[in-house]
């Protein structure tokens, strides 16, 4: 039997398959949008991935675009793309701070 | 005239053209309202093709193009981007650059 997968489990199979990204992102908006209540139309995706590097943005959105070719075509309405390589990524929102380890005030 | 033949002499007669939904003034789609301000900060003459008037142009364009989505920025005959390489390029200065040079040359040109 087959798995139903939502539209955007599919979108982050397909960039995970196509980019191994460092980091990813997918991020169903389309609440902000003028369609019905748990629609898959609009989507925002954040890629971190070394495919980006050296590339001008239209080539590495047509990266995205290419991977994502089937649901743009059927499902996907809108699609927002940001792409960074590594440098890039942490240059623009830095290391994410890791949390501090744990000494003992709890008990 | 078809439809490609349409949109290859839209691009070739406009330096700085803009597919989108809607007008600059009355946009109908976010994307399209954001493309179009960010083009109207450039102070540059641009052109506009509302593509909800032109439903052939909707239809072919993304294939003649191989770009899925609208808003689509042209200048100089080549695609730049839609939304978002707009938007990023503005933000770093780089469309600001890209669309004066254009409409410099083309001045030129006409001179």
């Amino acid at each position: 039997m087959s798995v139903a997968v939502t539209v955007k489990e599919a979108i982050e199979q397909k960039l995970l398959a196509a980019f191994e990204p460092m980091h990813c992102e997918v991020i169903n908006e389309s609440n902000n949008h003028n369609v019905p209540p748990g629609s898959e139309s609009h989507f925002k995706v954040v890629i971190v991935a070394k495919a980006f590097e050296g590339e001008r943005l239209i080539k590495r959105h047509r990266l995205v675009n290419g991977a994502l070719a089937e649901e743009l075509a059927e499902k996907i309405h809108a699609l927002a793309i940001h792409t960074y390589t590594e440098q890039e990524w942490q240059a623009q929102f830095g290391n994410v701070p890791t949390s501090p380890n744990c000494l003992g005030g709890s008990k | 005239m078809d439809t490609i033949e349409r949109i290859k002499e839209q691009i070739s007669e406009n330096t700085i053209l803009l597919y989108m939904k809607g007008s600059p003034k009355l946009p109908s789609c976010g994307f399209s309202s954001q493309a179009s301000q960010a083009l109207i900060s450039c102070e540059e003459k641009f052109a506009y093709v509302d593509i909800l008037q032109n439903p052939d142009i909707r239809a072919e364009l993304p294939k003649y193009a191989d770009w899925p989505t609208f808003p689509q920025l042209w200048v100089d005959g080549e695609l730049v981007g839609g939304c978002d390489i707009i938007m990023e390029m503005f933000q770093q200065g780089e469309l600001q650059t890209l669309i004066k040079e254009a409409a410099a040359k083309s001045a030129a040109a006409e001179g």
